[in-house]
């Protein structure tokens, strides 16, 4: 247990939502709506650019690390660990263009079944650009850790 | 896109399902470069095996986005006020994921219209992969 860590508020990051990449996002996971490929349809729907599916900004977090840096405070093994619960907490949507800022707290460290799972729970805050606030992530990871 | 109203909902009614073909292993390798979800657990056999899994498995996110395709194909993705998951199963490469909602309450007592819905992900054999929850709101 590293209760310690309850509070710990990583470094902000910074990250570009380069249109390739929503698009390449959004074809993986098999989306279907236009205004996520066709900059024409998007404006159409009133957006100002491609549209980021609902869950992009896990990922755009993913690309700073942020759930490396939790696990890494916690000396986890990355094979040993699975996402127990994700939530968006939402507020605005991303657009391709956008400049987002993120910064991760850890908000809560507990264990069960004896010690035999570790939890961590994570707030991840996202603004865009224009200081608009687009979403809190909340992100419970699960460590199944080895009793001695 | 014909836009579900309010007034027409009623606790208990399904919203319109969404099935996913089977996932194999090239759509979890291009998820893990699209995702920047790189954990060997999802791509390679043997590392998830020394992790004590029996292969690789799905990624959580992969099927988080399919049940945010199910909300999306339903209402403008602005309507979602809030969309949360719990991974409660594992699915693995072969699988043929479903995603279904139903409605659990209908608000209107904050000056909105908003639903909530539940959520589940399930695999061809009806085991429930992820639970969610869906905070909506209609005109």
């Amino acid at each position: 247990m590293r209760e310690e860590l309850i509070g710990k508020r990583y470094e902000p990051f910074t990250a570009q939502v380069d249109k390739w990449r929503l698009r390449f996002f959004a074809r993986t996971i098999g989306e279907t709506n236009p205004a996520c490929f066709d900059e024409v349809a998007a404006h159409k729907a009133g957006y100002r650019s491609l549209l980021a599916p609902l869950t992009l900004p896990f990922s755009l977090a993913m690309d700073f690390d942020q759930s490396l840096l939790v696990l890494k405070d916690l000396g986890a093994d990355l094979t040993r660990t699975v996402h127990g619960e994700q939530s968006f907490t939402r507020f605005a949507e991303i657009f391709a263009g956008d400049v987002i800022t993120g910064q991760q707290e850890i908000t809560d460290i507990f264990e069960k079944k004896g010690g035999a799972l570790l939890f961590a729970v994570t707030r991840t805050r996202i603004d865009n650009q224009i200081e608009e606030h687009i979403c809190d992530m909340d992100t419970t990871i699960v460590i199944r850790q080895q009793l001695s | 896109m014909e836009q579900p109203i309010f007034s027409s909902i009623s606790v208990g009614e399904s919203i319109p399902p969404l099935t996913i073909g089977q996932i194999d292993r090239t759509q979890l390798a291009l998820f893990a470069g699209a995702s920047g979800d790189h954990n060997p657990i999802h791509l390679d056999d043997d590392k998830a095996r020394q992790g004590g899994l029996p292969g690789t498995i799905v990624h959580g996110m992969l099927n988080m986005a399919f049940l945010g395709r199910l909300l999306t194909q339903w209402v403008p993705q602005q309507q979602i006020r809030r969309f949360s998951s719990r991974f409660v199963g594992m699915a693995f490469p072969g699988d043929e994921i479903t995603c279904l909602g139903t409605v659990a309450s209908c608000d209107a007592s904050a000056g909105e219209n908003c639903v909530t819905l539940d959520l589940v992900a399930q695999n061809q054999s009806g085991e429930v992969l992820l639970k969610g929850s869906a905070t909506i709101c209609l005109t």
